[in-house]
């Protein structure tokens, strides 16, 4: 039996990005995610990593490019407004086509906001952020287990497709400590030898950037390669889970913290005889906009809860696509929704 | 037995293009003086025999192009943060030379952090800080360098210290840091100057080669376009208005 | 007799005249008419004035002068 061993959200994806054989962090410290830098100063200098300290947010995802450039394994983790910082250098990245993990543990916003977690930023991560057309792919755990495998899965995905992965975390999920088996690394190797940035030594010189001014070097060929790419993850790579959904005819759509209340809820209702379903979108992008339409086609409503004022509940609507009654519950700034609101409103539907 | 001799004058070529320099013209101005300070990088990567381990980093402004023009692995970074990227690099591949050039924003303005911080911590990296006293590509704007009463596109009544400050000395703010072991002001408005400057360069990469530790070159430059003047009065202007508050002098070298 | 000629490529001129004012032999002149850039390009006089010292192609920009130094050896006829 594989053992099992208890630690905070926070920590267990520091460790799980060392066994993805992450050895490069450089981040700053805000809260509620300074228990990743904290563990990392401490880790990586056991297995022969580096962890530095940046002057900013704004520096450290600079010293990501550089050191994606330079073909490592690299993290960098923040919360929202680090995020936001942030965001210049993942757009150079997505031109760059650098891999890279990028962890946000949300908090409440706008601005400074509170400390405490919210799903504030599903927009900024899903829908751009950065200037550019240029996507991330954005995973969200909901639990410390997998917050540490979609870590390990994350740095895979990175180097698979050159992209930024994104993991869409939020205080909660950082500060909460659960019991979970450490991940195993996959095992898959990525040849980057063509395009890293390592010494011309036997081969041409060669330029990461995302820079193309000239015709001849367009900017647009280089953004129809990327939209090729993102379709081919788009097939490739969704993912999301059902729970007690087949024979559902209230189906709740959440995800991250959300889908735990809603996880409760449903037990809670089907106590009660009304017949409620989970569906939880672990990839939020690319979104299973497929896996929803099906799941939730023949069902009397949709109920979206998140905790924010209504950013996921768009990309349902827009996979429904008018066949079911979509509905949005949500609280905002880390105030947590009350699974009594929550079943009250499935009651609702069903009186 | 006397042999009979003739004279023959054989043709030694005493200065020629260095291989390394790209054989595509640059866009730079005509005058500006950062042609003449690729061409002592391209000289030096070549004396070294480091080409194939440099990676040269290319700045926002003018010199954004410069890993065009130089036959070295390129990056690129975003404004201010070449001395960011310059650490990712360096971590990841300590054996290669990283040469992180940039101008007056990307050092001086938007970069003061990463400039400073990549200095403190000592970072094995050869900064190499073209100074024009202005913003050059984005069309003459007062830069943190700009002169107290030069006229630029956003100080066109003449930088006013009471509106935006003072101008900033590069090479003595860094001097103040612990961790440097060489800061030196060189221009590229004279040959004797050129020289000096090829000199401070060598000594930065040298640094970086026997893992010394961080090395700061600061080369005032012409820039006849930004100060809308012809080539040879941008020479005497360095000389005349820039060298009375930026000392042409090393302040480190340990 | 001369020391040397500098060669200069007349198309990657852009006529800054910096090689000029640096010349110390003052060998090199503007020319009258223009490259294809539009400008004025650097000329040698072809004089035996010359010294070979570099100085034109140490400070020009577009690294359009090359110097040649002659070197007188004696040889067996």
């Amino acid at each position: 039996m594989s053992k099992k061993v208890f630690m905070k959200g926070n920590e267990a994806l520091a460790e799980a990005a060392i066994i993805a054989g992450c050895r490069y962090f450089f981040g700053y410290p805000i809260t509620p995610q300074n228990e990743v830098p904290a563990y990392f100063a401490m880790r990586l200098p056991q297995v022969g990593g580096t962890f530095l300290q940046a002057e900013s947010e704004l520096a450290a995802i600079n010293m990501v490019f550089g050191a994606s450039a330079a073909g490592a394994r690299v993290m960098t983790s923040s919360s929202s407004p680090g995020i936001s910082l942030k965001q210049e250098g993942i757009s150079y990245m997505a031109g760059a086509e650098l891999p890279a993990v990028v962890v946000n543990m949300m908090r409440g916003g706008p601005g400074l906001g509170s400390i405490a977690g919210s799903q504030g930023d599903y927009f900024q991560a899903v829908k751009g952020g950065g200037h550019g057309d240029y996507r991330l792919i954005v995973l969200a755990p909901n639990s410390v287990q997998e917050l540490a495998d979609l870590t390990v899965l994350a740095f895979d995905l990175a180097d698979r497709y050159r992209m930024v992965c994104m993991i869409l975390g939020d205080g909660f999920l950082g500060q909460m400590s659960e019991p979970l088996v450490l991940p195993t690394p996959s095992g898959e190797s990525f040849d980057k030898s063509d395009w890293v940035l390592d010494g011309a030594k036997d081969r041409a010189p060669r330029i990461v950037r995302s820079l193309r001014l000239t015709p001849e070097d367009a900017l647009e060929k280089l953004n129809l390669r990327l939209q090729e790419k993102y379709h081919a993850v788009e097939q490739n790579e969704t993912r999301s889970e059902e729970y007690m959904a087949d024979d559902a005819e209230y189906l709740m759509v959440g995800f991250g913290i959300s889908s735990r209340l809603l996880k409760a809820a449903v037990h809670s209702l089907r106590a009660q005889g009304v017949k409620a379903g989970l569906f939880r979108p672990v990839t939020l992008w690319p979104f299973p906009s497929k896996q929803l339409a099906a799941c939730a086609a023949g069902k009397r409503r949709v109920l979206v809860v998140e905790m924010n004022a209504g950013q996921m509940v768009e990309d349902v609507r827009l996979a429904v696509n008018g066949s079911v009654p979509v509905d949005f519950l949500g609280r905002m700034a880390g105030m947590l929704p009350e699974i009594k609101t929550i079943t009250e409103r499935i009651k609702n539907y069903a009186a | 037995m006397q042999l009979n001799t003739r004279e023959k004058v054989l043709e030694k070529i005493v200065f020629a293009r260095n291989a390394l320099l790209s054989e595509k013209a640059h866009h730079y101005c005509a005058g500006c003086g950062h042609g003449i300070v690729h061409r002592l990088l391209a000289e030096l990567i070549d004396e070294f025999g480091i080409a194939q381990k440099t990676v040269l980093i290319a700045p926002v402004g003018c010199g954004v192009l410069a890993y065009f023009y130089i036959k070295v692995d390129g990056c690129e970074a975003a404004h201010g943060r070449v001395p960011a990227v310059a650490t990712g690099l360096k971590r990841v591949n300590p054996e290669n030379i990283v040469i992180a050039y940039q101008g007056d924003g990307d050092l001086l303005a938007i970069g003061t952090a990463e400039t400073i911080h990549a200095a403190n911590r000592g970072e094995n990296i050869t900064v190499v800080f073209i100074n024009n006293a202005l913003y050059g590509m984005t069309g003459g704007q007062m830069a943190p360098t700009s002169l107290v009463g030069q006229k630029t596109k956003t100080s066109p009544y003449g930088r006013s210290a009471a509106e935006a400050g003072y101008p900033i000395r590069a090479c003595e703010l860094l001097n103040s840091l612990e961790a440097p072991v060489f800061i030196e002001r060189t221009g590229v408005h004279s040959v004797k100057q050129i020289i000096r400057t090829k000199k401070a360069l060598k000594k930065g990469l040298a640094n970086q080669i026997e893992n010394r530790g961080y090395s700061f070159i600061e080369v005032l430059s012409m820039c006849p376009t930004g100060w809308g003047m012809k080539p040879v009065k941008a020479v005497e202007w360095i000389e005349n208005q820039m060298v009375p508050y930026y000392p042409l002098e090393n302040f480190r070298d340990r | 007799m001369a020391s040397g000629r500098p060669v200069i490529d007349t198309a990657l001129c852009k006529g800054c005249e910096l090689c000029v004012s640096v010349c110390p032999q003052k060998v090199l002149s503007m020319s009258e008419d223009t490259n294809d850039r539009g400008v004025p390009y650097a000329c040698f006089d072809e004089s035996d004035n010359c010294t070979a010292c570099a100085f034109c192609g140490q400070i020009c920009p577009e690294y359009a002068i090359r110097v040649i130094r002659y070197e007188r050896v004696a040889e067996e006829v």
